[in-house]
């Protein structure tokens, strides 16, 4: 049930998501360059291919973009480590999110909170470029899928600033086009 | 897909006044769980027709309020907010009614995709599928990193500072593959202070 990870192995998977949690501000997808660093980088529990596959799959499917850890939780260690890393990514911050929102949504306009959101967005922007370069580290590192996904990135993301096409449609036409050998 | 019935239905008022609330806790579970199954590539946008324009269970005031906190907490935007409309109804169990719905089917969805690519991936089509979808996922990240700029224009900080702390990120991240917790609690310290002091500089110019 835990693939090929050794069973010691899980605890420090799920140490590493539940730390995660508490720093994914602006969603999980900001996280995912340290995910990177860590599952495949620091540990070798997966490659570059598995990790972008993740983030395919959970945005090719309905439902929150989250799901992308549960699926490298999967691929690492099987069901056991889809729920460990679920659950990591989630406990801590709904606990936050829950306590904060309770607590005070009319704390908004302080100059406290307004200086924390206008603080971290710059931050958050980064990371998001962040992202984009992880997700396409793939493309840059082997020249045989440079040309094609490069032109792909770039296509997706013209198109995505200049119409109000649905995201699914263009992930569609990505997968067809890889399967028919262009990417 | 919204139904077609939805356009010959009584339109709600621009601006619902009034709002209507579930049932119960499973009530908000289905309901959550119908949206994430409509939510490719996004289930805000979803979740904002469904909960006010035809339930009613708030209003747009309501939503954007919701929204803007759940997106300066940590965790899943979407999720943060499932979790603070679901505890508006019926506390921690709403709470756990909406993220289940939220979660649970597209968890099994998802997980069904990745364990039968795996059987998959050595058909090279399949591979190739993927590869493709890979390099949209990075050209949609990039899209909303590049529409993300525009949310900087009205920063208090001015755009050189904004400039300067999401470069310094960018490059942290991205290139010096520094840990995620450094460059987050260094960095939001330093903007979080100089936001502070622009707030503050801006307050005694008044």
């Amino acid at each position: 049930m835990t693939g090929g990870l050794p069973l010691a192995d899980l605890g420090p998977l799920f140490v590493h998501f539940l730390t995660l949690s508490l720093l994914s501000i602006g969603g999980a997808m900001s996280t995912a360059p340290e995910m990177h660093r860590y599952l495949v980088a620091e540990r070798g529990w997966l490659g570059d291919a598995d990790f972008t596959t993740a983030i395919a799959l959970a945005q090719a499917a309905p439902g929150p973009n989250v799901l992308f850890v549960p699926v490298l939780g999967f691929q690492i260690a099987g069901i056991v480590g889809a729920a460990a890393a679920l659950i990591g990514i989630l406990l801590p911050s709904t606990l936050l999110s829950l306590g904060v929102s309770r607590w005070g949504s009319k704390r908004r306009d302080t100059p406290f909170v307004r200086a924390f959101t206008a603080g971290l967005a710059p931050v958050t922007v980064g990371l998001m470029f962040s992202s984009a370069w992880v997700l396409a580290l793939p493309f840059v590192r082997e020249p045989d899928h440079r040309l094609g996904g490069g032109v792909l990135i770039v296509a997706t993301a013209a198109v995505m600033l200049r119409t109000r096409i649905a995201p699914i449609w263009l992930i569609a036409i990505g997968g067809a086009a890889g399967a028919i050998g262009w990417v | 897909m919204p139904p077609e019935s939805d356009l010959n239905a009584t339109p709600p008022p621009l601006v619902a006044t009034t709002t209507l609330t579930p049932k119960s806790p499973l009530e908000l579970f289905i309901v959550f769980t119908l949206l994430a199954m409509q939510g490719f590539g996004g289930v805000l946008a979803v979740a904002q027709r469904e909960l006010v324009d035809r339930r009613r269970w708030l209003t747009r005031e309501e939503f954007v309020d919701a929204y803007s906190l759940a997106q300066l907490l940590p965790g899943p935007n979407v999720v943060n907010l499932s979790l603070m409309l679901g505890d508006r109804f019926f506390g921690w169990r709403g709470a756990m009614a909406a993220i289940g719905g939220m979660l649970l089917l597209p968890l099994v969805v998802v997980l069904v995709l990745a364990a039968s690519y795996n059987g998959l991936s050595d058909y090279p089509a399949v591979a190739g599928a993927l590869r493709g979808m890979g390099a949209v996922a990075a050209g949609l990240m990039l899209a909303m990193g590049l529409k993300m700029l525009g949310a900087l224009r009205g920063n208090v900080m001015g755009p050189v500072l904004c400039a300067l702390l999401g470069a310094a990120s960018l490059a942290l991240i991205a290139i010096l593959r520094v840990p995620l917790a450094w460059v987050v609690v260094g960095l939001g310290a330093a903007g979080w202070s100089l936001a502070g002091w622009c707030i503050f500089r801006q307050g005694r110019e008044r």
